[in-house]
């Protein structure tokens, strides 16, 4: 059991003229299931490397149970990781694989037998132990990777993406197989993964990564309710929030969008002719044929999922070129050409400063 | 298959349908002919080929079996005679009849067996503890030595027969079991071959067991050797045979550890005076034993080596 600490933590790879980590500074609390979220190439693993010990730190300092943990190798740092692509050892059996690290430490052979097999029956591997990584499935080998980690009894774990070669029905199963196994064992995890999903369901919190920073950190609803910059806004939820360009009005609580239409929004009006970008959830407009805060879209195209129906539309009342995609209800039958009335909820618009990208409270 | 890939073995039900490879009923007589022919063919370059090969074996080994006479009177009978206990113990206890200082042969199979073991574990050794060293460690000069050792392949023994002469020489080397086999050691092709095959090996592997707590040595006895074991198995019938069939270096340092292959060369040069034939051919029979008999029983290894696809 520990917490983990990062502060000011920065990564520069020998020779690059720019940092991959730019100063992040995070603290997890013992049992804790933290999720860093980001696009591909944005430094998530590269961070939670810097965790494992698999790269140097080249500024700043990870703790681990407060132990400054920097220049401690991997195996001293009291973790396991799940790797992407597992990394079982393909020349031993499922027992040899899950324990081989308490070999290394000297454990007694019982002690080490108990500890795999229990580990084993917790995830369903008992049956398996004595086959070869390749003689299993995708979830099986999995499970295994998990097995490794678990029996080392460590104060962390850190996972790398660890569903992302599953196929989409297993990763569903193991998403919940997984949160289910953190709560029971109660061990401070950080996982890394680009998919939201997956983040929104296991994560007591996020930490949404963007070019090397930690844009927000933050509860899943936190981070989708109120989103701290354009790249959360954009990188969190499905299908992406709608971005409109805009200036206060005068005497606030609204936003003057680039085709004139005035959209309400919970501002003062001391910020008045202030450029702002509105963000809109596609989910937070509603069909409002009568109301006259609502605004003309012409349909565009329609993406029928059953029980939403994604409909993206031109308004030009909110721009020249303003494209707004709308989740309406399944029940809506739009087709393309055809004229829709929106509106939003005032409380739902999220504004953002266009030079900064930071949310404006 | 990668180990890291997520392969998930398909159901057998699920498998495509294979196409029928024999369609002996659905096609027309013509083409079922025209296949026997063409396999009729096939079996007859093979057989005549390996008659070709297979019949300059056959006439040592009858050679071996006769007395001098009997070989040396014009046609040579291409039966096997009766004296082959007689020659072959002849030839391993004494060795050439005629030669002042004959060498029994089972002590020149010594001295090539212990050669060619040296050279090829040796080699073995040297390279895979180098590439291990140049893949797995980041040191100063990492590529310039890779470079160093790369450049030896352009300088096997005969281009630097000199040199090497004076330096084993001057260790005090000559007609040493050390002497014939440390000049053959070093390998490039070895260090290359294993440089190849750990940089296949994916990188989540080292870190995992780096997680696990495995050091550099744990990990090369750990993972890098059982890893590596099919090739080193292929390595090793390929080196011990290279180093078994060495002839120029051998015969250049030797006096007294004559080896098997210098030993045939010894034995023909008698000037005037007629060779042992029977001794010779029974020598030559002797000399092809150990090569063919790693590549027996490796041969296992080999398969199992292919059939096996864990890396």
């Amino acid at each position: 059991m520990a917490e983990v600490t990062i502060r000011e933590a920065r990564k520069r790879y020998p020779g690059a003229t720019d940092d991959t980590i730019k100063g992040i500074d995070c603290d997890v609390a013992d049992g804790e299931f933290l999720v860093i979220l980001g696009p591909s190439g944005c430094g998530k693993s590269t961070l939670l490397r810097m965790v494992a010990g698999l790269e140097r730190i080249s500024e700043g300092e990870v703790l681990i149970g407060g132990r400054v943990v920097n220049e401690l190798e991997p195996k001293d740092r009291d973790i396991a990781m799940v790797f992407q692509n597992y990394a079982l050892y393909p020349h031993m059996s499922v027992f040899d694989n899950m324990a081989y690290g308490l070999k290394i430490r000297g454990l007694p052979r019982t002690e080490i037998r108990e500890r795999v097999e229990a580990a084993a029956a917790l995830l369903e591997l008992s049956p398996y132990l004595a086959r070869r990584p390749r003689q299993l499935s995708g979830g099986q080998r999995q499970r295994v990777a998990m097995g490794r980690a678990i029996v080392r009894e460590p104060s962390v774990f850190l996972f790398d993406e660890p569903l992302s070669n599953l196929d989409a029905k297993l990763r569903t199963q193991m998403r919940v197989e997984i949160k289910r196994l953190q709560q029971r064992l109660g061990i401070t995890s950080l996982y890394v993964t680009h998919d939201q999903v997956e983040a929104m369901t296991l994560g007591d919190r996020l930490m949404v990564m963007n070019a090397g920073v930690a844009d927000q950190i933050g509860t899943p609803l936190e981070v989708y309710h109120r989103p701290a910059t354009l790249f959360v806004a954009g990188f969190i939820g499905s299908p992406a929030m709608n971005f409109v360009a805009g200036r206060v009005a005068s005497g606030g609580g609204a936003v003057e969008l680039a085709g004139g239409h005035r959209l309400p929004a919970a501002i003062g009006g001391s910020a008045a002719g202030r450029p702002v970008t509105a963000g809109i959830r596609p989910e937070t407009l509603v069909l409002a044929d009568n109301e006259p805060g609502a605004v003309e879209a012409i349909v565009d195209l329609v993406e029928a999922l059953g029980a939403d129906t994604l409909v993206h539309c031109r308004v030009a009342a909110a721009g020249p070129d303003a494209t707004l995609v709308a989740r309406l209800p399944g029940s809506v039958h739009a087709r393309q050409g055809e004229t829709l009335r929106l509106a939003v909820p005032d409380t739902q618009v999220h504004l953002f400063d266009p030079e900064t990208t930071r949310a404006i409270v | 298959m990668a180990a890291g890939t997520a392969y998930t073995p398909p159901a057998h039900g699920d498998r495509p349908a294979r196409p029928a490879k024999r369609r002996t009923r659905a096609t027309p007589a013509g083409m079922v002919e025209n296949r026997r022919r063409s396999a009729l063919m096939a079996h007859g370059v093979l057989i005549l080929g390996l008659l070709i090969v297979a019949f300059p074996l056959y006439v040592t080994f009858v050679a071996s079996t006769h007395e001098l006479r009997e070989i040396t009177n014009a046609p040579m009978s291409l039966i096997p005679g009766d004296r082959m206990i007689d020659v072959y113990s002849r030839a391993l206890l004494r060795g050439s009849a005629n030669l002042t200082s004959a060498t029994p042969v089972w002590f020149m199979m010594w001295n090539s067996l212990v050669m060619a073991m040296l050279i090829a574990v040796g080699k073995i050794v040297i390279s895979i503890l180098s590439a291990f060293a140049i893949v797995y460690f980041r040191f100063p000069g990492r590529m310039v030595f890779f470079w160093m050792i790369f450049i030896t392949l352009m300088l096997p023994v005969e281009v630097r027969i000199l040199p090497t002469y004076e330096v084993v020489a001057n260790l005090g080397m000559l007609d040493s079991y050390a002497g014939l086999a440390v000049p053959l050691i070093a390998s490039a092709t070895a260090t290359f071959l294993f440089r190849q095959l750990f940089m296949t090996l994916p990188d989540e592997l080292t870190e995992a067991a780096r997680m696990d707590g495995a050091g550099p040595m744990r990990f090369f006895v750990d993972f890098v050797l059982p890893l590596s074991r099919t090739n080193i198995a292929a390595l090793f019938v390929i080196l011990f045979i290279y180093g078994w069939n060495q002839y120029l270096w051998p015969l250049l340092i030797t006096d007294n550890l004559e080896t098997v292959v210098v030993g045939i060369y010894r034995m023909l040069n008698v000037g005037d005076d007629n060779a042992d034939w029977p001794v010779i051919m029974a020598t030559v029979v002797l000399a092809m034993v150990p090569p063919v008999l790693v590549v027996l029983v490796m041969q296992r290894q080999f398969v199992k080596g292919l059939v096996e696809t864990e890396k």
